[in-house]
């Protein structure tokens, strides 16, 4: 499929933690501006998606592509990057339980990151972003957000509420403005104002530009993020997609008709469970 | 003198004592103090593992005779301090000091980077400075104003004879002479010595800064005596620098300081060390408090093949408190040691100690911590605290706290953590674009930034901040 937009393309990706293998192949695409959902049961792969594709030491890919794909047809081999590569060259990931890291202000850690994924090949001990400069984008993107600008001298997630560690996700996605996020569970932890309030914020932050992926159980963030396609994910695949009538079914009336209808899939779900269970034992 | 150009050494012996006393223009009550010392050097042995305060420190490949002071310095260039491109970056008038205790601005902790440039304030001074190298005074001034005001900083040897009412009832009184082979040998063979005298309600507002360098294979014995009269404020930086890397000829500091801070008075005091890493590093350090009086004491260490140091805080008089911060990184094969004490001998003091280090590489990191209450110290208020940050599986870090408690009614706590920089920290991190080793570097400035929001004069923690990130390999 031929597109004028940029696209992370995705194809048979398999994913083992630890030798146990999560995703057994999965494809999608999606292009700059576009929404997707990804849904479906605990346990089923989504997470293991995004850190897949921003590239966690602990998730190994076995077989499948991750590529970014320009206009013009260009190629970017996505697997082959480091994770620090890969968000400067326009991947994002909103970790569904963001790390802390005390001591360690949230603007600096902020101006850091911003520098980088503007100047992709910046080295570090160059210049930094000038303060002024960056103080004053921090400080409208906060507004915009409704946060107190106090909130960026805070260490990075360091005793933040769940849904503090949400807002400051999403922050920094604003200021880091990627070409595609992964948004796991963004939704989580946050009572129903605050995920109405930051639907409306992806969306304004997402635009036309950003391809975005929302790992989501509910509904509500979708709200103002209509997904192009929803995606149902069971046993570490894409076993159906949808418009956002898709998303409604899964929200009211849970997996039961998703299971029945793909036994594969279903009973892949069922052995990851069971050897999980054996692990644990 | 036989002294030969490719052996310049005397050995630590009683020709050497008797040499130093009849070439210096120390008073004879100073001189008596060498001998009495020495006294006891020639009785005792490099000590060993059966002391307690030794136990952790491997002295044997340290050989005693190998060390002896030279005769003239054998280089006259300061090396560059840790401090130096902060703070000596130019004449008296022109340092940087104008914003001392400046308030953190907003989103400007810039010292995190470590690549980045620090920006120190402009416009400050200092109040007075002292170098030496290999044991020998090479330039020292201080603020005329200051000297106007009966302010006494520089030379022992110039200084002692002339204010020996001020400095004689502590000259060698604060630390123990005695205690051990090294102790002995600081206290018999000084040299480079330096006192500071500021009387009853003088305040300097701005720095003092002392620098003891050392060239390959260098000895520095150099002593400190800071005494601070009745309501009286000074700050006080002294850094280390130069000697050997390991593999060289390397260095031999033996050295003492003594801080008397009288009653309702206040000291921030700086010892920064910061030697290469084949310096051998033996170092007594004690502070006397007296009643509500304030101190406030940070040691910063980066440097040496093998420390020992004692850090001593005496809180003597009532109501008086000290606090004590311990910056510490090591690295390579780098062993450091600190015994220290807080001893509240007085009611109603306070005393909080909080030592952070980082270990990168196979080095080693011993704190041995004590608070110890005597009977008429009532209401006294003890903390302690030691947190580890190991940077390599192969680093280790022992934190030994201990509490010796005589009064009933007091409140003294300590603490200690040792823990890794956690990989997810690091993933995190780089998932928002940062490199490996920059990632680290913000996690380990993050890890020190409780205990440099203690340190209140911006340009030692900055330089300390930036001097770590420098060193900071990517974590393994």
């Amino acid at each position: 499929m031929p597109s004028a937009a940029e696209q992370l393309v995705i194809k048979g990706l398999h994913v083992s933690v630890e030798g146990q293998e999560i995703l057994k192949g999965v494809d999608l695409t999606i292009g700059r501006g576009e929404v997707h959902a990804l849904m479906g049961p605990n346990g089923s792969g989504k997470s293991t998606l995004g850190y897949a594709i921003m590239g966690h030491p602990s998730y190994e890919v076995t077989a499948g592509s991750i590529e970014i794909v320009d206009p013009s047809g260009a190629r970017h081999d996505v697997l082959a990057m480091e994770p620090d590569q890969r968000a400067r060259a326009g991947l994002f990931l909103a970790f569904q339980r963001p790390m802390s890291i005390p001591g360690v202000r949230l603007a600096d850690f902020l101006r850091h990151a911003v520098t980088n994924c503007r100047n992709p090949d910046r080295k570090e001990g160059q210049e930094l972003m000038p303060m002024r400069e960056f103080r004053n984008e921090l400080k409208a993107k906060m507004a915009e957000l409704s946060m107190d600008t106090e909130f960026a001298r805070r260490y990075v997630n360091d005793g933040f509420s769940g849904g503090e560690m949400k807002r400051a996700e999403i922050l920094q996605l604003a200021m880091l403005r990627p070409k595609f996020a992964v948004l796991d569970e963004t939704d989580s932890g946050l009572d129903a104002d605050a995920v109405r309030l930051a639907s409306e914020s992806i969306a304004r932050i997402g635009g036309a530009e950003m391809g975005i992926l929302i790992i989501t159980h509910h509904e509500q963030l979708l709200e103002h993020n209509i997904p192009l396609q929803t995606h149902v994910m069971l046993g570490g695949r894409i076993v159906e997609s949808g418009g956002p009538e898709l998303a409604r079914e899964l929200h009211k009336l849970g997996y039961e008709r998703i299971r029945a209808a793909y036994p594969d899939a279903a009973a892949a779900e069922k052995a990851m469970e069971e050897s999980a269970k054996a692990a644990a034992v | 003198m036989s002294t030969a150009t490719a052996s310049p050494r005397a050995a630590f012996d009683a020709a050497l004592l008797e040499r130093i006393i009849a070439s210096s223009s120390l008073p004879s009550w100073a001189s008596d103090v060498r001998r009495a010392a020495f006294d006891r050097f020639v009785s005792l042995g490099l000590p060993g593992r059966r002391d307690e305060s030794w136990m952790r420190t491997d002295v044997r490949l340290f050989k005693p005779q190998a060390w002896g002071p030279s005769a003239a310095p054998t280089s006259p260039t300061v090396p560059e301090g840790l401090l130096a491109p902060a703070i000596l970056s130019g004449d008296l008038a022109a340092d940087s000091y104008a914003d001392f205790d400046r308030a953190q601005a907003p989103f400007a902790s810039q010292h995190a980077a470590a690549g980045s440039a620090a920006a120190p304030g402009a416009g400050g001074k200092l109040a007075g400075r002292l170098a030496s190298v290999d044991g020998h005074v090479v330039r020292h001034e201080l603020d005329p104003a200051l000297a106007a005001k009966g302010v006494v900083f520089g030379p022992a040897d110039e200084l002692l004879a002339s204010h020996a009412d001020a400095l004689r009832p502590h000259w060698f009184r604060v630390i123990d002479t005695g205690c051990d082979w090294f102790a002995a040998a600081h206290a018999a063979f000084h040299s480079a010595s330096s006192v500071l005298y500021v009387p009853p309600g003088v305040r300097i507002a701005d720095p003092l800064h002392v620098i003891a360098g050392m060239s390959d294979g260098g000895v520095d014995t150099s002593h400190v005596l800071v005494v601070l009269g009745e309501g009286a404020e000074a700050t006080v930086l002294t850094e280390t620098a130069g000697g050997g890397a390991t593999g060289t000829a390397g260095g031999f500091h033996c050295g003492g300081t003594e801080i008397v801070v009288g009653k309702g008075a206040f000291l921030r005091m700086v010892n920064l060390q910061n030697w290469n890493t084949g310096v051998w590093h033996f170092a007594r350090q004690k502070a006397v408090v007296q009643a509500s009086g304030r101190l406030q004491w940070t040691l910063g260490a980066l440097g040496s093949r093998l420390s020992q140091v004692a850090q001593d805080v005496a809180l003597a008089g009532r109501g008086a408190s000290a606090q004590v911060n311990g910056v510490m990184f090591t690295e390579g094969r780098q062993h450091l040691v600190y015994n220290t004490l807080q001893h509240h001998e007085a009611p109603s003091c306070t005393s909080d100690l909080l030592y952070k280090g980082a270990l990168q590489g196979k080095s080693r990191l011993v704190w041995r911590g004590m608070i110890k209450v005597d009977k008429a110290a009532q209401k006294t208020d003890g903390y302690q605290r030691n947190d580890n940050l190991m940077l390599s599986t192969e680093a280790r870090a022992d934190s030994i706290p201990g509490l010796e408690i005589e009064a009933d009614d007091v409140r003294c706590t300590h603490g200690a953590t040792s823990g890794r920089v956690d990989a997810e920290q690091i993933f995190y991190a780089r998932a928002r674009g940062l490199s490996a080793e920059e990632a680290a570097r913000l996690v380990v400035a993050g890890f020190f930034q409780q205990v440099f929001d203690r340190i209140t004069i911006p340009q030692v923690r900055e330089a300390l901040a930036k001097a770590i990130g420098g060193r900071i390999h990517r974590i393994a």
